[in-house]
């Protein structure tokens, strides 16, 4: 695509048949050359409402089930409003309205955080490099560049400058999407859906965009399988060096620290950490940096004094950071307009003088937000600070967890305020005589939020009592992680696009989102080993991502080690941060567009109900937390990959479920014939969220299903479920009966017992069609 | 003593209408003999609760045992059900439960009709606390009991916070009141 953002012709005087025109000025926003032969389907760049008919045949199969987390609305001054059982609000609008609006002010914040980051990378990047900076993710292995964009606005970027008309399109759908929320505007729950599907739908665009475009300019990895490795964990840093520790998303400025390190021949002696997502990407960038862990690790590692400086830029990132690193004496630098916590803007002050403030101690930190002068002042205040620090910690030591535990008054609030119900009182009161065992213990469960020292009538500070029980356990923390990829190949998706359609890989399955585990992070990496070692494809994105890496097997080996880093049966395939997310999805994308020939240019519909019918893709959040994490899964959602998550999924207070026991819901078109067909509850749900673990792996073997199974494929996927079933759950499945359509769907070794079940539930052969859920796309009517 | 109405959880208040408190576990024993069509849903920690003579799924099989309550349990604790030879228990995912139950159409594991009367235990706070929620809001045909041993606000009643020998005494009683005919 060549673009140009503006043009405008200004005529002073002109003549013609019309007759004479004087100060004639035409403006024109934007102008596309177009050079892609691929013809354009129906929705290209889609307003809220082009697509609404595909999400509501989904929304009428895949109902919304409402949890309200609050009885009340307090949105406006009307309020506030009870809207308990079927009240309706001063506004009109009742519980399951605003249930599914709360749902999409979630996902609009988190769409909105993922365009404005990239577009602020895009700006920078442009500056940086230029306009026409060539979009490259996968030199010659990757021709499909921008799947995800290339299916919502149908144009095809080939440069930096490209993506601005995409994201002005992102800007303007999200604008209409938040304006929905108004007092007085949407008044139905199902197109408050319907826009929260758009909403994850340009988020997916949005998340794109940022990679790819920090994909091509910053030279992080090129869809590369070999992608290389990189340490992760609190233990892997040498503190003999002064430490940078960068904290967030939005890479820029971490990358000009790590460039001003090598032009000055320091990155030898400056230690380069990150946490959260600005930490995959700082490894993208250079892996000798070093990760310490997902979100979840900020409280701890800042309290340990190893940070000697501190950068952060934006999302997940705490609101008492620069609070938390005054215990440290450790200086902060904000360096994004959306997160100044309060402090001066020296981005056009001289670099020494900042430093020496920083050094000094005058100010706490500084807000800069020219990334090239944050990586000079980092360097700087690192290397001159770090001596006179020496690792300053706030951590207490044995005696005061000892005096701390005499003082407690066992009062319970601490538990009662932890989000995972942990025993901190009995544990503390074992610490009376030095026993730090249970302490310890609570140590893999906690999610390091602090809360339950906000909560401690005494500011006893738990955490951190917690962080030092299990001190032994933190500095043993070293392990490997496969750098981000990015995108997946072409070849790749040739080479199992066929396997994964016909069900002879029994899916894919992608580890995403935040670190909220229900009981650590542990039970992310033991779900993605097991679909690992049963030949499923494994992907993995952003915390998860870490926690996955952060376990090690007998032999010391961490899951990247042990599986290879393809996009292939067993693979094992880390894509980076949240925003390489978008290549999960394109992924599913390709499948449709190179393996199976799929029209992809604004052609939305058929390919999301290519997906659901076809692609037995899951998408699995164990921690999911934020709002980003929210709309990242509307955006599968409307794709048609179901995602499970874990019980705190739950308080996103709405799940997506379908009932496997109302026959009517499951039939779908064969695009042969356009007779109707019943196919069994597959994927049975959308949004659903499991109590524990073991529930969940059930549930998303299950979930990889699809009517377009062979036979073949899916007795493999059967039988995965009833292993999975039978091992966790001591028992067959009810309800296998509904996902055989044919004898030959059973798998062998399981016959028996599987004829029998049949037989009693009265089961009936069925055919296996050429499944779609779209009128237009059956070929020939019967009886034509 | 007088009991506070006060979730566990600190944080999570609903709104004007929350349980009535169990002050009097005999309530629940007559409760669920008055039901025509009870249930009994069972989460996963009642296999992992600990009590005096047993675990918390034996005081839920006794309860079972001595009501006409259909039984529904998530799916990793069948095995224990099983385990204790009790076999009319029903696996099935606490979302899939409460997702039928808010529908008025739907007619019951067994076919006979929806339930009048809901009784939930062992399950993790925050995840009952949701699921009750949603019964409270669309399923408002519906009574409930939490008979886990922290208040959980949502349900029609509930136990106050107490702590395990105060929850095992009132379950005891419950039984005890169950097997009086």
């Amino acid at each position: 695509m060549t673009s140009k953002k503006k043009l405008r012709i200004k005529i002073g005087e002109i003549r013609s048949d019309i007759g004479l025109l004087r100060n004639l000025e035409i403006s024109v926003g934007k102008i596309i050359g177009e050079e892609w032969a691929e013809e354009v389907g129906p929705t290209p760049f889609p307003s809220i409402t082009d697509l609404r008919e595909w999400d509501l045949k989904l929304l009428q199969r895949y109902k919304p089930f409402y949890m309200p987390f609050c009885d009340l609305c307090c949105l406006c001054t009307f309020g506030k409003c009870d809207l308990t059982g079927d009240k309706r609000g001063a506004c009109g609008l009742n519980m399951a309205g605003q249930q599914s609006r709360i749902v999409l002010l979630a996902c609009c914040i988190g769409a909105a955080t993922h365009i404005s980051h990239a577009r602020h990378l895009v700006d920078h990047l442009i500056e940086k490099f230029g306009r026409d900076h060539p979009i490259n993710v996968g030199g010659l292995n990757v021709e499909v560049e921008a799947p995800v964009t290339r299916l919502v606005c149908g144009v095809k970027p080939k440069t930096l400058g490209d993506l601005e008309g995409v994201l002005d399109y992102l800007e303007r759908e999200l604008t209409r999407l938040l304006s929905a929320t108004h007092t007085g505007q949407e008044g139905s729950n199902l197109d408050f859906e319907s826009k929260v599907f758009h909403a994850g739908m340009i988020d997916q665009v949005g998340m794109e965009i940022a990679d790819i475009a920090q994909i091509s300019a910053l030279n992080f990895p090129r869809a590369d399988p070999e992608a290389p490795l990189a340490e992760i964990g609190l233990g892997v840093v040498d503190t003999t060096k002064p430490v940078i520790l960068v904290i967030g998303h939005n890479v820029p400025p971490a990358a000009e620290i790590i460039d001003y390190l090598m032009e000055n021949g320091l990155y030898g002696g400056v230690e380069v950490t990150g946490l959260c997502c600005t930490a995959h990407e700082i490894t993208r960038y250079n892996p000798k940096a070093k990760i310490i862990g997902p979100i979840s690790w900020q409280l701890r590692f800042i309290r340990s004094g190893i940070p000697d400086v501190i950068i952060v830029d934006e999302q997940c990132i705490r609101a008492d950071t620069l609070i938390e690193a005054q215990k440290i004496n450790a200086p902060v630098i904000a360096t994004s307009d959306v997160n100044c916590l309060g402090l001066p803007d020296r981005t056009k002050d001289e670099v020494n003088r900042i430093v020496e403030d920083l050094v000094s101690g005058k100010h706490p930190g500084a807000l800069i937000l020219d990334p090239a002068k944050v990586g000079e002042v980092s360097v700087k205040t690192a290397l001159l600070i770090a001596p006179k620090r020496m690792k300053f910690k706030a951590i207490p030591d044995v005696n005061d967890i000892i005096e701390g535990a005499k003082n407690c008054r066992k009062c319970n609030e601490c538990r009662r305020a932890c989000p995972n119900d942990l025993p901190i009182p009995e544990a503390l009161a074992q610490a009376l005589n030095g026993n730090l065992n249970a302490l310890a213990d609570l140590y893999e469960e906690c999610i390091g939020c602090a809360r339950c020292e906000s909560a401690c009538p005494i500011d006893l500070p738990l955490h951190s009592f917690i962080v030092k029980a299990a001190e032994k356990r933190l500095k043993e923390e070293k392990y490997k992680i496969r750098v981000g990829r990015g995108a997946i190949q072409d070849i790749e998706i040739r080479n199992v696009g066929g396997p994964i359609v016909l069900g002879e890989i029994p899916g894919v399955v992608a580890f995403v989102g935040c670190a909220n585990y229900p009981k650590g992070g542990k039970e992310v990496a033991e779900m993605a080993i097991e679909f690992a070692k049963r030949r499923y494809i494994v992907l993995a994105s952003g915390c998860a991502a870490m926690s996955i890496g952060m376990y090690k097997d007998k032999e010391g080996k961490s899951p990247y080690e042990i599986f290879p880093g393809t996009f292939d049966a067993g693979g094992m395939v880390n894509v980076g941060s949240c925003v390489a997310n978008a290549h999960i999805a394109g992924a599913a994308i390709k499948i449709a567009s190179i393996f199976a020939r799929r029209r992809l240019r604004g052609n939305y519909e058929e390919i999301a109900d290519y997906v659901l019918n076809r692609v037995g893709a899951v998408g699995v959040a164990w921690g999911a937390m934020s709002q980003k994490a929210a709309a990242i899964a509307s955006g599968f959602w409307r794709l048609g990959v179901p995602v499970v998550v874990g019980p705190h999924g739950l308080k996103y207070r709405r799940m997506l479920l379908g009932r496997k026991d109302k026959n009517e819901d499951w039939y779908v078109y064969d695009a042969r014939t356009g007779e109707k067909v019943y196919v069994g509850p597959v994927p049975e749900h959308l949004f659903y969220a499991a109590e524990t673990k073991e529930e969940a792996m059930v549930m998303i073997a299950k979930l990889c299903m699809r009517p377009n199974d062979t036979t073949k494929g899916r007795a493999v996927k059967l039988s995965h479920y009833i292993d999975l079933s039978k091992r966790f759950f001591g028992t067959i499945p009810d309800d296998v009966h509904l996902f055989v359509r044919t004898l030959a769907d059973v798998p062998i070794t399981m016959r028996d017992e599987i004829m029998e079940i049949l037989e009693k539930k009265g089961w009936k052969e069925n055919i296996i069609p050429d499944p779609t859920l779209l009128p237009r796309l059956i070929r020939r009517r019967k009886g034509e | 003593m007088a009991r506070r109405a006060e979730p566990w959880q600190t944080a999570e208040i609903p709104g004007p209408k929350k349980a009535l408190l169990i002050n009097k576990p005999e309530i629940v024993s007559a409760l669920l003999k008055r039901s025509k069509r009870p249930i009994l849903i069972v989460g996963h920690k009642a296999g992992e609760v600990k009590l005096s003579s047993g675990s918390l799924i034996d005081y839920v099989i006794r309860i079972a045992d001595l009501t006409k309550a259909s039984v529904t349990s998530t799916p990793v604790i069948q095995r224990e059900f099983i385990k204790r030879n009790f076999k009319r228990v029903v696996g099935m995912p606490i979302v899939d439960i409460a997702n039928r139950l808010i529908d008025k159409e739907w007619k019951g594991f067994n076919g006979e009709g929806g339930y009048d009367l809901v009784v939930v235990i062992g399950f993790t706070y925050y995840v009952s606390w949701l699921i009750l929620s949603s019964l409270k809001h669309f399923s408002p045909q519906i009574k409930t009991i939490s008979l886990d041993r922290y208040y959980q606000p949502h349900a029609s009643w509930s136990f106050p916070n107490m702590s395990l020998d105060e929850w095992e005494k009132n379950l005891e009683v419950i039984v005890k009141g169950l097997e009086v005919k």
